[in-house]
């Protein structure tokens, strides 16, 4: 799905934002432009917005509606259906305002379009800018820095635990060394585009599977997935480390074991992953928690922006993961 | 020769199973008992007493760096090769101290190496394994040719006495022969000090109250403060027995914080 240009996610609040910060920031240029003396500035800034904040929210809306039809043109044709559709909007609000009310410092129809051409014309270059430099190279670079790797700890002992069924049940070892296969192909591929949340859920079960042969009764999983939207989209390799976290952080430091449970939802358009783990304080070795915290949390923004959260915190003796992801 | 005496310790089933298995092919050895932590390993070490012991160092309750240094007080005792997946911070440090470990998996040749290499080997140099060892989850106490393992989170108080320190637990109390001051380090985390010669586990605090101890009624504790205290002091009430830590005047404002 790699494009070489791709139009700015008109549906992203972390794209809004921007778009706001910019076009107020160019009135605000504008404002100090035009003020002599400092006493002058806000006056004039509060008579531009009075323009411009109508138009940017009116477009703001539009675009969003609009934005599943744009993402079927290429990104010229795109470009250009924006800057037209900036000018539509512009017109009619001009010509509605010039009909209605009469301001004398209200610039002509065709100089408000023309500026809002001008200004929809930066704030696309600005994401055109913004996109070379995440993408593709560098993004790639990026996320394959951030590539979820596997604890040789892991690696280690569950190959031991083969070993140790090879003569005795030679069965399970064949099903063990598949998933171990299986889970390796996924570690090692590029991944770098986003994958049904079904097929890293059979992912995170082979490893599980992995992890039970090794630690056999003491490792307890509930899922609670019922209302799991399997088609959801999410970047892969995001719970698969983080059931690793728990494993390694809840599970194995306690003798008897324990419980460790998933529960995946949607609401509000949203997709909730929930992933926690029993917590005992006195076992807390190794900084590598909050590397795999900071790895899937970058991997998140790469992907989603601002729309995409991870929350990690303590309640009742258990360490829980949040996520949430588009929908 | 005679047959070496073998205890091997890991929590991971297979693992153990594995290390059976290759245990098997070597001749002259016997398997004297399994453990599941480092707790089990020395309970069991102090029955079967072992000449040797394969200990994983990453166990729960009790991890085999820690097992280690507490199995120092067998008798006799048993010479100790560390297995472990992965530590590369352990590793480190067995390399630097001559210390013998086996990579799991672990491979014939090396395990049988390694065996026949123990009857050889050197004592371990337990300061060695300082850099590695944590906060002890147990203290190991040396009574009557056993070795008990006191839980560390089961201690009310540790006090000085003459030459020993007393650790108090809700049953009875155990000598030890450590400083107070090397305890006061390890155990930040878990006790403060009540008094010049008292450490105490904040959540056995049941509150404190002012007394006048100058009567003396009071017990063992707080009767050798009897001179510098005619007036009423401040002590602190201990959940689970009776008696009571004086708290000098220095570390009062726990009292107000508390």
């Amino acid at each position: 799905m790699r494009k070489n240009s791709r139009l700015p996610n008109l549906q992203n609040l972390g794209i809004h934002l921007r778009i706001l910060l910019i076009v107020n920031l160019l009135a605000a240029i504008t404002a100090v432009l035009f003020s002599k003396q400092l006493n002058e500035f806000l006056p004039l800034l509060a008579e531009l917005s009075a323009l411009v904040q109508p138009v940017l929210l009116i477009s703001m809306l539009g675009l969003y509606i609009v934005h599943p039809l744009l993402n079927k043109l290429n990104y010229w044709q795109g470009i250009v259906a924006i800057v037209l559709l900036e000018i539509i909007i512009t017109s009619i609000f001009f010509i509605f305002i010039n009909r209605f009310f009469s301001f004398a410092t209200i610039p002509s129809t065709y100089r408000a379009c023309l500026l809002v051409a001008i200004v929809t014309s930066i704030v696309l270059y600005y994401f055109y800018l913004q996109q070379r430099a995440y993408s593709p190279a560098i993004a790639e670079a990026r996320l394959q820095a951030l590539q979820a790797r596997i604890r040789p700890h892991f690696l280690f002992n569950s190959i031991n635990a083969v070993l140790s069924l090879v003569r005795s049940q030679p069965k399970r070892a064949e099903t063990a060394l598949e998933d171990m296969a299986d889970l390796f192909r996924v570690l090692m591929s590029e991944n770098r585009d986003l994958v049904p949340l079904a097929q890293e859920l059979g992912l995170c079960r082979q490893y599980l599977a992995l992890e039970k042969l090794r630690l056999e009764d003491r490792l307890k999983i509930t899922w609670q997935i019922d209302d799991m939207p399997p088609d959801a989209m999410i970047p892969p390799l995001i719970l698969q480390p983080l059931l690793e976290n728990a494993v390694y952080h809840g599970i194995e430091p306690m003798s008897e074991g324990g419980e460790i449970i998933v529960i995946i939802y949607t609401r509000h358009k949203e997709l909730h992953i929930l992933i926690s783990n029993p917590y005992a304080p006195q076992n807390t070795h190794h900084s590598g928690n909050k590397m795999a915290l900071k790895n899937i949390k970058e991997r998140l923004a790469l992907h989603f922006d601002l729309e995409a959260f991870l929350k990690a915190d303590t309640k009742n003796d258990r360490y829980q993961v949040h996520i949430r992801l588009p929908y | 020769m005679s047959t070496l005496k073998l205890l091997i310790a890991d929590d991971e089933a297979p693992a153990r199973n594995r290390l059976r298995d290759l245990l098997n092919d070597i001749e002259g050895i016997e398997i004297v008992g399994e453990a599941k932590n480092g707790k089990e390993a020395i309970d069991l070490a102090a029955q079967t007493k072992p000449d040797l012991m394969l200990l994983d160092i990453r166990m729960p309750l009790m991890d085999g760096i820690e097992a280690a240094q507490h199995a120092q007080k067998l008798e006799p005792k048993p010479h100790i090769i560390f297995t472990t997946a992965f530590d590369a911070y352990a590793m480190k440090a067995f390399d630097l101290n001559a210390i013998d470990y086996l990579l799991k998996p672990i491979r014939l040749e090396r395990l049988q190496t390694a065996i026949n290499k123990a009857h050889a080997l050197k004592p371990l140099r337990i300061e060695a394994l300082k850099p590695l060892l944590k906060m002890r989850s147990h203290l190991s106490i040396h009574e009557r040719g056993r070795v008990l393992l006191v839980p560390v989170e089961s201690i009310i108080y540790l006090r000085a006495e003459l030459k020993y320190v007393t650790v108090r637990t809700i049953e009875r109390e155990f000598l030890i022969e450590e400083s107070l001051t090397h305890l006061e380090t390890e155990f930040d985390a878990r006790f403060i000090r009540l008094h010049r010669n008292c450490l105490v586990a904040p959540n056995f605090i049941a509150g404190y109250e002012k007394r006048n101890v100058a009567n003396g009624e009071e017990d063992g504790l707080i009767e050798q403060h009897k001179e510098q205290s005619k007036e009423q002091q401040w002590v602190a009430l201990l959940k689970g027995i009776p008696e009571v830590v004086a708290v000098s005047r220095r570390q009062q404002h726990l009292i107000r914080e508390a």
